[in-house]
């Protein structure tokens, strides 16, 4: 069991190894989120209090749809061959998800806290509970990132995998995205934000079990 | 090592190996050619057990292909295809380690590997920065870091010169004093003779054997 968490953290590593490299995540689709939320205030106009109110609702939205590309690039990133070649190593399908949700989730921090002071600048929220966000923010991270292991893992060996995967994404992604708007809606007003947080945890939970069916069905499979 | 009777294997569900019957022993290396498309790379893969028979029984080293196989089994075999298993972005080294961490070696295995073919002084050069011969190189020393019963090789004298092609003999050799066995698929037929017991060619799916050049 040690062996097999020695190889998911590898395989993590060796994937923010390749993202650091490439820059794909943070230098391209950090900046292109960045604008996304420059645009809105721009179309709406200089409503403060109903950028005030937009805000975090936007800024998740972002991180949702800007963050399907940093989930997505995994498939760009591994040829075929070496998938062959970890098929070949014995790590078990599970692990191999494990490892490359790990660095999905790493990023998506990252990209995550590349936005906030950029909302925080152009929106004005109000920052009443915002150490929730410290939780909040990986929750939502390791949601998405086991999601997107799941849905590539279903869509990898399809011609129009580009575009079945976010379709396969977002719907599902649904539920983390009122966890994270909600819990920050709650905090706002007042109240405590911790059911909104125990569903994206429970969220968390169950796409971790959907990791591991899916791991030992392509172990079954191939 | 490998035991394929009758086997049957689609792709795509385009039937490309028939009624195909191959055994290879512990210390034999074959090769094997054929016309481009007539299978010979999904007759490696599936040596390599990343295929799964239609028709037939397949068994390579003890397992029967028609389940899933055991990972023990499959770390024991070593395919190195015409398409490097390399991450253009990460040097030599870092390949070469990643491929050692996920195969429960040391680091120290993969840079000894790196040495015996010939490129310590280029570990550290990123793969897209190095010549062809050089990937092929860093590609088959996979081979090295954690030795393997069965060796699958694919057109490995492509891309290649001949000092370099040299190493390709190297490692069949430490395969067959070793015990294990090895397949090669190249369509360099002098090259082949010089290194394998004999040689198959594919035609229809189907192996059928040829004189040897010798």
């Amino acid at each position: 069991m040690r062996e097999q968490w020695r190889t998911c953290a590898a395989i993590a590593g060796n994937s923010l190894r390749l993202e650091r490299r490439a820059g794909e995540a943070l230098l391209v689709v950090a900046p292109f989120g960045a604008v996304a939320l420059l645009l809105i205030p721009m179309a709406v106009g200089t409503d403060v209090p109903l950028l005030r109110r937009l805000g975090p609702g936007m800024y998740w939205t972002v991180l949702l749809l800007f963050g399907v590309l940093v989930i997505l690039r995994q498939s760009s990133l591994q040829s075929p061959a070496q998938a062959r070649l970890l098929a070949l190593a014995g790590v078990p399908g599970a692990i191999a998800m494990l490892g490359n949700a790990v660095a999905t989730a790493v990023l998506l921090v990252a990209f995550g806290a590349v936005l906030a002071p950029v909302v925080i600048m152009l929106y004005d929220p109000g920052m009443q509970g915002w150490p929730w966000f410290l939780t909040v923010l990986p929750g939502v991270a390791i949601g998405l990132a086991l999601l997107g292991v799941v849905a590539d893992s279903l869509v990898r060996w399809l011609d129009a995998r580009s575009t079945l995967g976010p379709l396969l994404i977002v719907p599902l992604a649904i539920p983390l995205l009122l966890g994270a708007t909600q819990s920050w809606q709650a905090a706002a007003f007042g109240a405590s934000p911790l059911p909104w947080l125990l569903l994206i945890v429970t969220v968390d939970l169950i796409l971790f079990l959907a990791v591991l069916l899916a791991g030992h069905l392509l172990d079954v499979v191939t | 090592m490998i035991d394929f009777a009758g086997v049957g294997v689609h792709v795509h569900r385009t039937p490309v190996l028939r009624a195909l019957d191959l055994t290879l022993e512990s210390g034999e290396v074959t090769g094997i050619i054929g016309a481009n498309g007539s299978g010979k790379t999904t007759l490696l893969q599936l040596a390599a057990t990343l295929h799964r028979p239609v028709a037939g029984a397949a068994r390579v080293l003890g397992a029967d292909l028609s389940s899933a196989v055991p990972a023990h089994l499959r770390r024991s075999i070593c395919l190195v295809g015409h398409e490097a298993a390399l991450y253009p972005h990460l040097t030599l080294r870092e390949n070469l380690r990643f491929v050692a961490a996920v195969l429960g070696q040391t680091q120290q295995s993969a840079d000894t590997a790196l040495d015996t073919v010939g490129l310590g002084r280029a570990a550290d050069r990123r793969v897209r920065q190095c010549s062809q011969g050089m990937v092929r190189r860093a590609d088959l020393a996979r081979a090295l870091i954690a030795p393997p019963k069965l060796l699958l090789l694919d057109e490995p004298h492509a891309g290649l010169d001949s000092s370099a092609g040299d190493l390709v003999d190297f490692l069949v050799d430490e395969v067959r004093s070793r015990g294990g066995a090895a397949v090669i698929v190249s369509h360099d037929r002098a090259r082949l003779d010089l290194v394998v017991d004999r040689v198959l060619e594919l035609v229809d799916g189907q192996l059928v054997p040829v004189r040897s050049l010798r």
